[in-house]
């Protein structure tokens, strides 16, 4: 066990248990910040991992724009202060599936894997990135400019009143 | 190691005395421009000490919680709406050297713009949690405005970013030179403008309408946890202040600037933190739709255009 | 650094994201559930670019940016598409929505059935 292992063992395990109320809790907007904290100690992970760039674009990105939004939805669609009641179906099938899903996927990592060790790469540089960015990956670019573009107007057309 | 927790150290005692003297300026500039004398009896002279009194006042207040509020939340929303501007310190350097930024970062910029953005789960936090109306349109009325000059904000600093060819803030200090602030104008006004609205300071205060909102989403706190938002607004007006010397106006650079670095780190600061406390005085707050218009129909095409004009000026 | 326990914390995380998209009913949380599904495919990104030597460097991390941009988007027009629909039924239980014309049009009819 490094202090790496130790820091991601830490990290994971927050991320772990806040995700574990976003699904589970009756308070509709405590599971918006529920989830700023799994996705901050996610955040946190990517940092471990010595991918500062990624970690610092979803602080800004997730934490500072989509879960603002959530929110933002949340609080317009009436959201009591307190438990609600009927915010789950049974939950047994889910759980199965769910589990499975994560069992199988664990299993498959472990497998492949086991307790081997890697050395943590040398910490990513913003440039580095860029340059792969715009040098290997600028077609999915555009096409991703396209469709942020076609989501933004979609995004406009819906929400307009009907008159 | 020790030097870390010097700098760590040194990044904590700005944190608690660069708000409380913006403060204090602020009580008596205003005043003066408003044909008063402001503070005058606190620490005898001119009323130097109105904010230590303050805060021994706020500690002493009752700490309500109202019945019908979240209380979890409703208590920790004023630590998450100070720990973002303490971390964005860490990252501003003073002076040309190492040794006077708390840590210096290849992707500085991105960190603190990144964290100040975060600022706003704490409004949206406390405004829902106080289960009270007024509390909620004015966190609503935030957040959305929050959300919008975020875009400027962002775009505005990322021109900058692009001229210098860095995302590192001493690497855009370095870089600076003093015929930017001519060509850099437009990204500068709106950075500035966006930022005020960032920490919601008036003319951009209509999350806070007192006239209308009571006090928005800080209408029931009290005591210290009223005093944490006041705080938070004031290492905010730091923060910007800090940011705007930093990407636009050349940080340390001045006359033998190799030794008085973070003086005139220093005196930029403030210069920028007076013209901050200055508009306050001067312009009535904008009305929502108005406060709106003004951000995406004039700070986003500007920041825009002024994306073109530097890639056009950094590719010939 | 061991990477089976990033991999492990994201296989969790999908599990988790799962359920809360077959158990939820309100539509909110149902998006906040697909962004946990959505962080557990960056985390696996991220650690196969730290464990992996790829030809090109730095893939997985250009991957997890372009996913997170996606989230953005995805979030903008669910968001748009869940405040019309409270807008028009005022409830957004996604269990709720009727799926075929008729039951659109009369809504006396779906309430009894």
């Amino acid at each position: 066990m490094t202090s790496a292992d130790i820091l991601l063992l830490a990290l994971g395990a927050v991320a772990i248990g806040a995700a574990f109320r976003v699904v589970r809790t009756s308070h509709l907007v405590r599971a918006g910040l529920w989830l700023v904290v799994t996705l901050g100690a996610v955040a946190g992970v990517y940092l471990v991992l010595a991918a500062e760039l990624v970690a610092w674009v979803q602080v800004l990105l997730y934490v500072g724009a989509v879960v603002v939004l959530l929110l933002f939805a949340v609080m317009l669609t009436r959201a009591p202060i307190g438990a609600s009641a009927d915010l789950d179906r049974p939950g047994w099938a889910g759980a199965l599936v769910g589990g499975g899903a994560a069992l199988g996927l664990g299993a498959l990592f472990v497998d492949g894997y086991r307790w081997q060790k890697v050395g943590l790469p040398a910490p990513g540089t913003a440039e580095a990135l860029g340059a792969q960015l715009f040098q290997h990956w600028v077609l999915p670019f555009e096409v991703l400019s396209v469709l942020l573009l076609a989501a933004l107007v979609g995004a406009i057309v819906v929400s307009r009143p009907e008159t | 190691m020790i030097a870390v927790i010097v700098r760590v150290l040194g990044v904590v005692a700005a944190f608690l005395t660069l708000p409380l003297i913006v403060g204090q300026t602020e009580h008596k500039v205003m005043a003066h421009m408003q044909a008063r004398l402001g503070p005058m009896y606190a620490g005898a002279f001119h009323g130097w000490a109105q904010l230590i009194a303050d805060g021994v006042k706020f500690v002493q207040k009752e700490d309500v919680t109202p019945r019908a509020a979240d209380r979890p939340v409703f208590r920790v929303a004023p630590l998450v709406a100070l720990l973002p501007y303490l971390v964005a310190l860490l990252f501003i350097p003073l002076g040309p050297r190492d040794t006077l930024v708390g840590q210096p970062l290849d992707v500085g910029l991105f960190v603190v713009l990144a964290v100040v953005g975060v600022g706003v789960v704490a409004v949206l936090m406390a405004a829902w949690s106080s289960a009270n109306k007024y509390s909620l349109l004015g966190g609503l009325r935030a957040a959305a405005q929050l959300l919008g000059y975020e875009l400027p904000f962002v775009l505005a600093a990322a021109s900058v970013a692009m001229a210098a060819g860095t995302l590192s803030l001493s690497g855009i200090v370095n870089a600076w030179r003093p015929w930017w602030l001519l060509w850099q104008l437009p990204a500068l006004v709106v950075f500035f403008v966006a930022g005020l609205a960032e920490i919601r300071r008036p003319p951009f205060d209509m999350p806070v309408a007192d006239s209308e909102l009571v006090f928005g989403y800080l209408t029931e706190y009290t005591g210290l946890r009223f005093a944490f938002f006041l705080l938070a607004e004031y290492v905010g007006i730091v923060v910007i202040a800090a940011l705007t010397t930093v990407l636009f106006l050349g940080g340390w650079k001045g006359p033998f600037d190799a030794q008085l670095g973070w003086l005139w780190t220093l005196l930029k600061v403030f210069a920028v933190s007076f013209v901050i406390i200055w508009l306050r005085v001067a312009y009535p707050r904008l009305r929502e739709d108005q406060l709106q218009r003004l951000c995406w129909l004039v700070l986003v095409p500007v920041a825009l255009a002024q994306l073109v004009l530097t890639a056009a000026v950094r590719v010939a | 650094m061991h990477p089976a326990i990033p991999y492990l914390t994201a296989a969790v995380l999908f599990g988790l994201g799962v359920y809360g998209v077959l158990t939820r009913r309100n539509a909110v949380l149902l998006l906040m559930a697909i962004e946990l599904l959505l962080n557990a495919v960056n985390l696996v990104l991220v650690t196969a670019d730290a464990t992996v030597r790829a030809a090109l460097p730095d893939s997985g991390q250009v991957f997890a940016l372009f996913v997170i941009v996606l989230a953005a988007a995805e979030v903008g027009v669910g968001l748009a598409l869940i405040l019309a629909l409270y807008r028009r039924r005022s409830s957004i239980a996604v269990d709720e929505i009727p799926l075929n014309e008729a039951e659109n049009e009369d809504r006396s009819e779906e309430v009894n059935a």
